[in-house]
């Protein structure tokens, strides 16, 4: 059971105000991922989870239980380190061994959960190695090995792929999510990665300053954001936001659209503008436009096959239907 | 690419090294050399000296007059004396400055490393008071805890920079893997600092084993390390060159091997941090 409460949980350093008055629920079984630009606080609110950081006020529930004055290990949560955090000293069987040590397991029973857990990682020729034998990846499994022994209530993971190259991580992003559907553990997931947030969670914490921004699935998110800062930060591209005459004729401050809801013609449309850079990724063509009136640079997504170049002249449509209205507040209209 | 050297320029700067070398290991060479030799022949011309005939006389006389080993066994005690009581005080001090700083840890940091600033001579008379009305005069508890006081900002010193280069993430992961801070000192922290505790060890024994000024002004004869067994052979009359080769040599050679035998270890554990 993995339950996690947050209860009007703030986090102060020193004057410092990092985490306002937060309440958040984590159902169990759950694949939340916290996302946000960096200072956002997400990396503070898990550390506040596991226990590294004592809260300042408020109460934080485990199954129910109050572990808001609880030491790390006694609240049954298992954590991933974005630097992987593995005993240098010890070989991997040992350093998967050493929270099943500490916590008095048997050893013919520590034995089996290292075996499985290493067959599960495709560790089993590494377990006698040193961890600064092994590449990356490899050290990460050997993290995600260390956690999984203790059979914890809730994974933790901190930023757990930003030290990989970029095809590791979409492999490791796979077996994590593979690792969730085979468990159905809770796990909580920190990234500054809005594709990592889309692609893995069920649910997804949008932070900004140490406040929540939104809660939601990832495509709720992306179809109806709560405002403008959440309708920036998911969806890759960015989304276009513009104010200005365009806004007005739809009523709002501020417009959004995304740049897959663009239409592009070279022949007519609704705004044009001249092509500054055309990003051709085979299947689709990134179109940055200048010159539209609109902003100073509007993002739209094409067919890859659209024949167009620097400086060409070219006709935007939106897809009226798609369009996000926002209010001076920057709320959603 | 490296930067265009010539050859020319790459032997100019090769001889010029090895003369600078030479010089400097000049002395240590010729005191080698000294001690193979008798008083008489010591004080020749350097032709005269390198020609004349070898003898382990000068060993002899100086085992004879002064008790080597009684002074050997001091130094030995001293350095390691203050060594291991240096660490037991600086091992756990260095511990909480590095891994729960406080709001002062700079300042007290400066103020360990300000003490060695100051002249030793500028505090001797206090120090030679309080030693004689403690009757700690002439004593290896007197020189151990001296020993001991000097060298404790350099051994904390020491083991702060190291500890701190063991990333906080680890010693977190340890907390959330279950280990209580007894465990997490035993297993995971003393393994990954032993380098460096090893290595703040063999420093402070040379600096220990080395150090004169306090060992000459505080012993007369029972503690009295080979710094002073050196010294007491240094006369402004009488022929002595000879004998107080050998009593140098006697003096340098176990520290010398010591550091011959552990520099891989000295070396990394003083660039620990630099070099990465």
């Amino acid at each position: 059971m993995g339950r996690i409460t947050l209860d009007k949980v703030t986090k102060s350093f020193g004057e410092v105000n990092v985490i306002p008055p937060l309440d958040l629920t984590i159902n169990d079984g759950e694949f939340v991922v916290f996302v946000g630009p960096s200072g956002c606080g997400k990396s503070t609110l898990l550390r506040l989870i596991a226990g590294l950081e004592d809260v300042t006020s408020g109460q934080i529930r485990i199954d129910g239980k109050d572990a808001t004055q609880q030491a790390p290990a006694q609240r049954g949560l298992a954590m991933v380190f974005q630097s992987y955090a593995l005993y240098p000293h010890m070989s991997v069987r040992k350093n998967i061994a050493f929270p099943m040590k500490m916590a008095g397991v048997p050893e013919d029973e520590q034995k089996r959960r290292i075996d499985s857990a290493a067959a599960a990682l495709n560790l089993t020729d590494y377990l006698d190695r040193r961890p600064g034998q092994l590449s990356g990846g490899q050290r990460q499994r050997v993290a995600i090995g260390r956690a999984i022994v203790r059979e914890p209530s809730a994974f933790l993971f901190d930023e757990p792929l930003s030290n990989l190259d970029a095809a590791l991580r979409v492999g490791m992003r796979l077996e994590i999510m593979e690792l969730h559907k085979r468990l159905a553990t809770t796990m909580i997931y920190v990234t500054h990665d809005q594709v990592e947030a889309m692609t893995m969670a069920d649910k997804i914490v949008v932070l900004r300053a140490g406040n929540i921004e939104q809660v939601g699935s990832p495509l709720e998110l992306y179809h109806t954001p709560r405002n403008e800062f959440v309708a920036g930060f998911i969806g890759s591209p960015k989304m276009n936001i513009f104010g200005g005459n365009p806004a007005q004729q739809h009523g709002a401050t501020k417009i959004g659209i995304r740049p897959e809801h663009i239409a592009a013609s070279t022949e007519t449309g609704t705004w044009s503008g001249v092509v500054g850079v055309a990003e051709h990724l085979g299947s689709d063509t990134f179109l940055h436009v200048h010159e539209t009136g609109l902003a100073e640079t509007v993002t739209v997504r094409v067919d890859g096959e659209l024949p167009v170049r620097h400086g060409d002249r070219i006709f935007l449509s939106p897809d009226e239907s798609k369009l996000h209205r926002f209010s001076e507040q920057g709320l959603r209209a | 690419m490296a930067r265009a050297v010539t050859n020319r320029r790459k032997a100019i700067v090769t001889v010029a090294a090895w003369l600078v070398g030479i010089a400097i290991f000049f002395p240590i060479l010729w005191i080698l050399i000294l001690s193979f030799k008798s008083e008489g022949d010591a004080i020749k011309t350097p032709i005269e000296v390198l020609t004349s005939n070898w003898t382990l006389e000068s060993y002899h006389t100086v085992q004879e007059r002064s008790d080597y080993f009684r002074h050997f066994l001091n130094s030995v005690i001293l350095s390691v004396g203050s060594t291991v009581i240096g660490l037991i005080i600086a091992v756990p001090a260095a511990w909480a400055m590095a891994f729960v700083p406080g709001k002062r840890t700079k300042d007290v940091l400066m103020w360990m490393l300000s003490t060695k600033m100051l002249p030793p001579v500028g505090v001797l008379v206090p120090i030679y008071l309080i030693f004689r009305d403690l009757g700690l005069l002439d004593s290896r508890v007197g020189l151990v805890i001296v020993l001991t006081l000097i060298n404790l900002p350099i051994i904390i010193w020491m083991l702060y920079t190291y500890f701190r280069e063991i990333p906080g993430e680890i010693l977190e992961a340890a907390r959330m893997d279950g280990a209580s801070l007894k465990n997490e000192i035993l297993y995971v922290l003393t393994p990954m600092a032993v380098p460096g505790i090893a290595s703040t060890m063999l420093l402070n024994i040379i600096l220990a084993w080395n150090e004169a000024f306090w060992t000459l002004n505080l012993t007369a004869a029972k503690a009295a390390p080979l710094t002073a067994f050196i010294a007491s052979y240094s006369s402004p009359e009488g022929l002595f060159y000879a004998k107080l080769s050998a009593a140098s040599t006697m003096a340098i050679a176990p520290i010398l091997i010591m550091g011959w035998f552990s520099q891989k270890q000295l070396v990394r554990g003083l660039t620990f941090g630099a070099v990465k």
